[in-house]
């Protein structure tokens, strides 16, 4: 059936006109979203996620709190319009509860959890699309919605998807590679290079395992430079808001003006 | 006052005296299990860092496994240290879903009752529980271990349906490799009975007539944890013990096969590893999985010789 796609040609290109290293167009929204803290939402090709955090806050149960440290609460919620075929999935399905799980502990040591005592983080994670890379898109949506939630953290947490087809490594495979090729999740954490997530969960000889983790790892280098630009440009739009509406109130004519000067600079 | 049983009380709305609003039922302290104390963890690491562990093992040293069979066939019982697990496999027949009429089915049951250990509650899974089930299911569903196609009897009439349980008795640590190596075993150990197909006819033989045959498998997986500390100073540790597992900083899951084929390699966090400690990790795992996957098939041998089949 889905066999009958080439996943690699022999002029070096993938199914969706991709080369074997390249990845999907990334699209990263920091906007704000209702009255959440943080949010994100990535969208890796086709697979879309929408993150939002909350906190850190007081604990709900107080039976669930740390006397040290906050308490990171992840709940995700897969989208019944995201697949293919429409389909609902319950909220306690293993699938789900083991990739909460994992975001869960992958960000655990990396919040600088120790900072909030007797709190609470809520990271909601919303599948909105999804086209392969499903755990990849929600790791890095996270990382930049914890960010933009101010939340500190120790590094940035970039993961990447990789696959081998037949001994020829890929990036970022989508739903169709997926389903045909053996692949694997890798997270690094840029400043260090070091690794804290690797998922592989179907049959991979050893000798290819070291090529496409170390590509991964690279990879995430990469991605790192995109997320870090993203942080960025928001950043300094909302100093820029702030720097118009904090301009020191002026008199007379002067106040006429300035509304002109603000709507300028309002225009992004 | 609700009329569930009160076992079923979710008594996650305790009141401030701890009994739950609605039916009174007192809330055991279960949420949060004992941590070891502060001598114990200073005790166990300080012994780790002269590479020394608590049982006198190496580092890189597993319990040795005992397999103990049962009179039926399919019924083994995995013993790593005081870490015990059942697994069960019986297999029957139905009619194949509409979507896969060519392929048998396979489904595993995993029952983790808190009689293996009280940090397992009866009520919502916890993150370790499906943290199991999942690996479980990865293992030895999802990795191809048992050959569907071979579990077809009649297309889109008569397929095997296998069913698979684990009974988790006793968790003193490494609960997972334990389930892990008993599923595979038993799955092993396992013999279907004969079928005979003529034309839209199947007669099942019973064992006594002809001798049952043992499933078709591609590949014997084996899963190693490795758990990680918080010091840098101190080695990883192989087959954590329970006291190790609840002191470790993360544990680093991998499952293969003799043949050096990777089925499942799962980090979830944990402190962060170098690139090539992980690679070096892996290297240690194959030749482990080589070791123990010569232990099993001795002791499949030996078992297999000292069974009478009759066949009449």
């Amino acid at each position: 059936m889905s066999s009958r796609v080439e996943i690699l040609n022999d002029g070096g290109y993938r199914s969706d006109g991709r080369r074997q290293y390249e990845l999907r167009d990334i699209d990263i929204d920091l906007s704000q979203q209702g009255t959440a803290d943080g949010c994100c939402t990535i969208t890796h090709g086709l697979t879309q996620v929408l993150v939002t955090v909350f906190g850190p806050k007081e604990a709900k149960m107080r039976s669930q709190t740390l006397h040290d440290r906050a308490v990171i609460n992840v709940e995700m919620n897969v989208l019944p319009f995201s697949t293919g075929e429409r389909r609902r999935r319950a909220r306690a399905d293993r699938r789900i509860l083991e990739l909460a799980a994992t975001i869960k502990s992958t960000f655990e040591p990396v919040v600088q959890t120790t900072l909030y005592p007797r709190s609470q983080i809520d990271i909601f994670v919303q599948v909105l699309q999804q086209d392969g890379g499903l755990l990849h898109a929600c790791i890095n949506a996270t990382t930049l919605a914890l960010i933009s939630a101010g939340i500190p953290m120790t590094d940035f947490v970039c993961a990447v998807s990789g696959g081998v087809h037949s001994t020829s490594p890929l990036l970022d495979l989508t739903t169709l590679e997926e389903n045909d090729l053996p692949h694997m999740t890798v997270a690094v954490m840029p400043r260090t290079g070091k690794v804290t997530l690797v998922a592989l969960e179907t049959r991979l000889h050893v000798d290819r395992f070291a090529d496409i983790f170390r590509l991964a790892g690279d990879a995430g280098q990469a991605l790192h430079k995109e997320m870090k630009r993203a942080v960025k440009s928001r950043a300094t739009r909302l100093v820029g808001a702030m720097e118009t509406g904090m301009k020191p109130p002026m008199g007379g004519a002067d106040a006429f003006e300035r509304d002109v000067v603000m709507e300028d600079k309002m225009s992004f | 006052m609700h009329k569930r049983a009160p076992a079923f009380c979710s008594a996650a709305r305790p009141g401030a005296s701890g009994f739950c609003t609605r039916c009174l039922f007192r809330r055991a302290r279960m949420p949060r299990p004992a941590s070891p104390s502060i001598p114990e963890k200073e005790f166990l690491y300080s012994s780790l860092k002269q590479s020394l562990r608590l049982d006198g093992r190496n580092l890189l040293e597993m319990r040795a496994p005992t397999l103990t069979f049962g009179p039926e066939l399919g019924w083994v019982e995995c013993a790593l240290g005081k870490t015990r697990v059942i697994a069960q496999v019986d297999a029957k027949m139905v009619k194949p879903p509409p979507e896969r009429p060519l392929e048998g089915i396979i489904s595993i049951h995993s029952e983790l009752s808190p009689m293996a250990s009280s940090e397992y509650d009866s009520g919502r899974p916890s993150d370790e529980e499906v943290t199991i089930t999942r690996m479980l299911d990865k293992v030895l569903r999802r990795s191809d271990v048992v050959d569907k196609e071979s579990l077809c009897v009649l297309a889109g009439q008569r397929v095997w349906h296998l069913r698979l349980t684990i009974h988790c008795l006793a968790d003193a640590g490494n609960m997972l490799d334990c389930a892990c190596l008993a599923g595979v075993v038993a799955l092993r150990h396992f013999r279907r009975p004969e079928v005979e197909v003529v034309g839209d006819e199947v007669t099942i033989h019973h064992p006594s007539e002809r001798a049952p045959v043992p499933l078709s498998m591609h590949h014997t997986p084996y899963c190693l944890t490795f758990a990680y500390f918080p010091e840098t100073s101190i080695l990883p540790v192989l087959d954590p013990s329970h006291l190790e597992e609840t002191l470790s900083a993360g544990l680093l899951s991998i499952a293969l096969n003799a043949q050096r084929e990777l089925c499942v390699v799962q980090k979830a966090g944990g402190v962060p590893l170098a690139p090539d400690e992980i690679l070096r990790i892996v290297g240690i795992a194959v030749d482990k999985a080589k070791e123990l996957d010569k232990t099993v098939e001795e002791r499949l041998k030996e078992d297999w010789a000292g069974r009478t089949v009759e066949v009449r």
